[in-house]
């Protein structure tokens, strides 16, 4: 059977176009704008070698902390949703009453819009009329009330606790599949040793995790650090960026027109994005055999 | 003997009491947008959970007139309509191609387009790419940018399936005469039908939910989906919770409805997704 007649190549072309013009080659070409001194207010474009990338690594502007707190966000809420989502996971695949309702509703969160997520929730934690603080106070916590998304100093981390509370649930799924998918006789193997339930967890159920762990830690990572729909929602990078990440920097910057400065920040997340993307790929494709 | 029977009653409690607090703190804000869609201007001002002293169904008459959801929920339907359709098409047929030719350049490709899953969008450059292609502010626009956001895990998903499609009907079939196409639409894809339903539920659902591309590539109200719509009605409504709520509830109605129906496919796919079977 000769497959290049059977399998022609132009079945493929169609996905391959749309994805190379829409994703690829803006991509690509932002590089190569990001030597330049492209705005709305010039007509001509000059080449300014290093100059945008010096002004974001070591510039006197906010660049830096809008990275920095991409990455903080990142870290946070990755660590977060993968502990809680395993604590659930773990709790809630045996021996539960109202087991699938449980999980039908931990789950829920991660198929709402993210923005009507973050919407919801600037109502939850307005500081006067919002429920979160209105609860507090009935309960006589009045003093934990906080102005949650206007205060600088807790406002970053009550917008990582929202993404944490839509995030996890989805974690928590993952897992769970994977933990009911262990045999159970390696459990009782280890039962007949007298092993405890920190052991039985440690040696056994964590080792046969580590593949579904490893692609959702990515997959976490990765929607950290593009992440923009719940931030603009909640706090659009306030109060005084304190809660600015890449993203939503890049919306202000387009805005402004600083064509440059938006393609120079976006070229590099693509650039760190392709090394994730490496170790992604490897981890998704590890049992695949190319001829 | 004694001790380790009390001691697996108080796990199994705790348990239980771990799995209440969690969904309750996932419930509590869902209930919350529930009892206030329903209550008046006044009424919802505070976001309690107070029931509503007359439930007031015309709020959402209201809104959907106000903020002209009917358009804006058509608009969404299309769009994310047609890209599913489109996408998972194209994706299958690619998907398809890259499993059955395992030769070094379509290894290649296949890695290429999954890569896809990974790298962010230039919104900065994409919107010249926008304008060169004149798809700036049109609906095919959004639709194929929608595509090209979704081909790659589309593409990734049903390539694991395709491989379970046994080769020796390909083979029986080419023997008989048939063409490439019709062995593809005809035979192979009616057997790929679990990964194709996975892969389009994610791909509405994705799309229905997304944000950001016509928050820069949809400037006229009238093309505008259902969030970019909430989203400016929030703004211009800010203090009439009442009416955001049943917004919100009409906004995510349809995401809701396909999470209960499809549960099945939507976990299951996202399973598929991260561990390979």
């Amino acid at each position: 059977m000769n497959k290049a007649k059977v399998y022609p190549w132009y079945f493929a072309i169609g996905a391959v176009i749309f994805y190379t013009v829409f994703s690829v080659i803006p991509g690509l070409v932002g590089i190569g704008y990001s030597f330049t001194d492209w705005s709305a207010y010039s007509k001509e474009l000059h080449f300014v070698g290093l100059a945008n990338f010096k002004e974001v690594f070591m510039g006197k502007g906010d660049y830096l902390r809008y990275i920095t707190n991409t990455l903080l966000f990142t870290f946070v809420t990755t660590v977060m949703k993968t502990g809680l989502g395993l604590l659930f996971a773990v709790a809630l695949s045996r021996g539960i009453k109202f087991m699938n309702f449980h999980r039908g509703i931990l789950y829920m969160p991660s198929v709402l819009p993210i923005l009507v997520t973050g919407l919801t929730f600037t109502s939850i934690l307005n500081p006067k009329l919002g429920f979160l603080n209105s609860f507090l106070r009935s309960i006589g916590l009045g003093g934990l009330a906080q102005k949650w998304l206007v205060d600088p100093k807790i406002a970053f981390g009550s917008v990582m606790a929202v993404d944490i509370w839509r995030g996890t649930g989805y974690i928590m799924t993952m897992l769970i599949v994977g933990i009911l998918a262990i045999p159970r006789d390696y459990y009782e193997a280890v039962a007949v040793d007298g092993a405890n339930g920190w052991q039985r967890f440690w040696y056994i159920t964590l080792p046969m995790l580590r593949q579904t762990l490893a692609v959702t830690i990515v997959l976490n990572v990765i929607y950290g650090l593009k992440v923009f729909d719940i931030i603009y929602a909640l706090t659009n990078g306030g109060p005084g960026h304190r809660t600015e990440v890449l993203y939503t920097a890049v919306f202000k910057m387009m805005s402004k027109g600083l064509y440059a400065a938006g393609t120079t920040i976006s070229s590099v997340l693509f650039i760190f994005m392709l090394i994730i993307g490496y170790f992604l790929v490897k981890i998704l494709t590890k049992d695949e055999v190319v001829e | 003997m004694v001790s380790t029977k009390k001691n697996k009653t108080l796990q199994i409690i705790l348990k239980n009491l771990l799995a209440w607090c969690a969904s309750l703190m996932v419930i509590v804000p869902l209930v919350l947008i529930v009892l206030n869609a329903f209550k008046s201007d006044g009424e919802a001002l505070t976001m309690t959970m107070a029931l509503p002293k007359t439930w007031n169904f015309s709020n959402f008459q209201t809104v959907i007139e106000k903020g002209k959801l009917l358009r804006s929920f058509l608009n969404s339907l299309l769009y994310a309509g047609v890209a599913t359709v489109v996408t998972v098409t194209l994706g299958s047929m690619a998907a398809y191609v890259f499993s059955r030719r395992r030769t070094r350049k379509f290894g290649a490709l296949y890695m290429y387009v999954v890569l896809g899953m990974v790298i962010p969008v230039n919104y900065v450059t994409l919107t010249k790419v926008m304008q060169l292609t004149h798809l700036n502010n049109s609906a095919l626009g959004i639709i194929l940018l929608y595509t090209a956001l979704q081909t790659p895990f589309t593409v990734f998903l049903i390539y694991g399936f395709v491989s379970k499609v046994p080769v020796d009907l390909d083979e029986a079939a080419y023997l008989d005469g048939c063409t490439p196409g019709k062995l593809y639409f005809r035979i192979v894809f009616p057997m790929l039908k679990p990964a194709v339903i996975t892969a389009g539920v994610l791909c509405f659902l994705n799309t229905w939910n997304e944000f950001i591309m016509p928050l820069y590539f949809l400037n006229s109200s009238e093309k505008w989906p259902m969030t970019l719509a909430i989203y400016n009605f929030f703004g211009q409504y800010e203090m009439s919770w009442n009416l955001i709520c049943a917004d919100v509830i009409l906004t995510c109605l349809p995401v809701i409805i396909l999470y209960v129906t499809c549960q099945r496919y939507i976990i299951g796919g996202q399973v598929e997704g991260a561990v390979k079977g």
